[in-house]
């Protein structure tokens, strides 16, 4: 690199004479050099300048055309009539996408169901990687064994998941009503009832995140630094008090952070409900009992070819995400202020 | 939860006299012996991780007509392998195989390589507007893919690029993730003095990131490229909405596709199931402790 033409030239120095002390005929070979180390510098300025900007560029550029152009194209395309058989025609409509889906009664069962999924798959998830965190951070025999096997579910499929949960969920043979039937419960038909398709669904969907969750909260609690639970020790507090007076607030930007991401991906839900119908429909259900907004987003534009409208849907879903982040971020605030 | 931990061992004390000093419960957070239920709720938690995916062998192993009675099969039957063979021809696993390895194989390479440019500049370089840059690296991550699904499926239709793997690459090439992971390790792996050496050398930018960065990021890469791996091959979504079954479907659109055939043969879809997971496993077999490092060490906030 160093060795490269460099196409500004350095300026003619103005300054004459070498070092003093030094053989005359040096000079020349000195002047050289300097003109050599100016130019250098020069390109070493640009380069130390510049490249900041090149190394993450790239990210940005991808980005543009695949994230944000999209996202803002979308908001476009919600203000139009454009059918998935010609994606290219577009009629301007306004907001009619928005107040259809407004006057849509199966566009709020799915924003119902989303809730409902989202809530019973995150809270016991998160619940549960909280107290497995807790566990693994105590001296264990082959902990290493117990991460990875918590994990393996992680590397699991959506697709191959839902589908071994649509067998042991089955109602006449499925292992789980079999296994109910030992303790005396009736069959569930967990394809068909409302609340045991959403509890069925949210379980892939715990089965899955529970682990890697679990190994985020235990990553954050190694940070925690030991003298905080020896101070509070010293004081007089108890292992559950440390718990809640050194190990909560600690985690609170992680615990943040989990909840965001798993509130993200519970909004998006597609896969799991998709595959887990029985009728192979996108309906989410025959009566839609756990058709989630992913999924009518899908059923509107991929099914019903509406695109325009699966935009509107899209960009309300994108809404309530903001909507939801900034109430988190206004609670944690009155939390901390509070503390 | 904490609940189920049992008192620290009594006999604890004599066998850490070092330790026997300090207050039974300073040695909390980290440093206790786990008692006997902490290990009872392991196994638990241990058996339904790994139930599933066992139990997704025994169903492929069996014939369909005993998966449709009671009790369901608990172990191993004899049909393993002329299922596997049967699902491997009949969603045309080989094609979607050797699909999902290009797709995966690239995204994961690309994202590895320029998280780790990308990385190094937010960790170690000073720029104007880095704070903002990275603040928008890391909004990235809450953005939902839904939102962009509708116009890339224009894109790719305009573009002829339905059921071609390009379709499924191109989206797929850059991880907010990725570049949040690299910074994060490259800010405590990369001593500025190593940087501060290099430059003194006359090293160029391009130079450190050769010399220097790529070799200190080496496990952190390696790790990036794994979960990215992971991630593509798994992915769903967007392949199932741009490649159809009978044009270059990846793993997932195939196995799904099994499942929503009208296929009754519920051993054939296990086995379908099988094949789109074991490949994962046995990587996760091999390097779960690294894979696990890995989103430990991509978790802590730097």
């Amino acid at each position: 690199m160093t060795t490269g033409h460099d196409t500004t030239a350095a300026s003619p120095s103005t300054e004459g004479g070498a070092a003093p002390g030094r053989p005359p005929g040096d000079a020349a070979a000195v002047e050289k050099e300097r003109r050599h180390r100016a130019r250098l510098s020069r390109r070493w300025q640009r380069d130390v300048r510049w490249s900041p900007y090149a190394f993450v560029s790239p990210f940005f550029l991808l980005f543009v055309a695949f994230g944000l152009f999209p996202l803002v194209y979308t908001g476009w395309a919600s203000l139009h009539k454009v059918e998935l058989t010609a994606p290219t025609d577009m009629d301007w409509v306004g907001l009619r996408n928005y107040t259809r889906i407004f006057d849509d009664e199966f566009f709020w069962n799915a924003a119902q169901n989303t809730l409902t999924i989202g809530i019973i798959s995150t809270v016991p998830q998160l619940l549960m990687a909280m107290g497995l965190a807790h566990i693994l951070n105590y001296k264990l025999r082959g902990s290493t064994f117990y991460r990875v096997a918590m994990l393996a579910p992680y590397a699991t499929s959506i697709a191959a998941a839902s589908l071994v949960f649509v067998l042991l969920f089955g109602r006449d043979y499925g292992m789980i009503n079999w296994a109910l039937g030992l303790v005396g419960v009736d069959n569930i038909d967990w394809q068909n009832e409302t609340w045991a398709s959403q509890i069925a669904v949210s379980t892939i969907v715990i089965w899955r995140w529970t682990g890697y969750n679990a190994l985020i909260y235990l990553a954050a609690m190694q940070a925690i630094p030991q003298d905080l639970y020896e101070s509070a020790a010293l004081d007089g507090a108890n292992r559950w008090q440390q718990f809640f007076h050194v190990t909560l607030p600690s985690l609170r930007p992680t615990i943040l952070f989990t909840t965001v991401v798993s509130t993200i991906g519970a909004s998006q839900l597609f896969g799991e409900p998709l595959l887990f119908d029985a009728n192979k429909g996108a309906s989410g259900g025959s009566q839609h009992q756990f058709q989630t907004l992913g999924l009518y987003l899908y059923e509107q534009g991929w099914v019903n070819q509406h695109l325009g409208r699966a935009s509107a849907i899209a960009w309300t879903m994108f809404l309530i995400l903001i909507l939801i982040g900034i109430v988190n971020y206004v609670i944690s605030r009155r939390l901390r202020a509070s503390s | 939860m904490t609940t189920t931990l049992t008192p620290p061992d009594p006999d604890q004390a004599e066998k850490a006299p070092q330790r026997s000093r300090r207050p039974r419960a300073a040695r909390a957070g980290g440093q206790m012996h786990a008692g006997p239920v902490a290990y009872v709720v392991l196994a638990l938690f241990t058996i339904g991780s790994l139930f599933p995916l066992v139990w997704t062998a025994i169903a492929a192993s069996r014939d369909n007509n005993r998966l449709a009675q009671t009790p369901p099969p608990f172990w191993f039957g004899a049909n393993l392998f002329d299922n596997l063979e049967l699902a491997w021809t009949d969603a045309n696993l080989g094609e979607a195989f050797l699909n999902t390895t290009i797709v995966a194989g690239i995204s994961a390479a690309t994202i590895v390589f320029l998280s780790t440019i990308a990385g190094f500049a937010f960790a170690k370089l000073r720029f104007k507007g880095r704070g903002a840059l990275m603040l928008i690296v890391i909004g990235t991550m809450m953005v939902p893919p839904q939102l962009s699904v509708i116009p890339l499926y224009m894109m790719v239709a305009k573009l002829d690029w339905t059921d071609q793997l390009q379709a499924v690459i191109f989206p797929s090439l850059v991880s907010a993730f990725g570049v949040f992971f690299m910074r994060q390790y490259l800010i405590q792996a990369l001593p500025d003095e190593i940087i501060e050496a290099a430059r003194m050398d006359g090293a160029s930018s391009w130079r450190v990131v050769w010399h220097v960065v790529f070799p200190a990021a080496r496990p952190a890469m390696a790790v990036l490229g794994m979960l990215m791996f992971v991630q593509t091959w798994n992915d769903f979504l967007w392949p199932f909405l741009v490649l159809t079954q009978t044009g270059n479907p990846t793993v997932q659109v195939a196995v799904a596709g099994l499942g929503r055939g009208y296929t009754p043969d519920q051993s054939l879809i296990m086995a379908g199931a099988l094949l789109g997971t074991l490949p994962l496993l046995v990587v996760f077999a091999i390097f779960g402790k690294q894979i696990v490092g890995g989103i430990m060490q991509g978790a802590v906030k730097g």
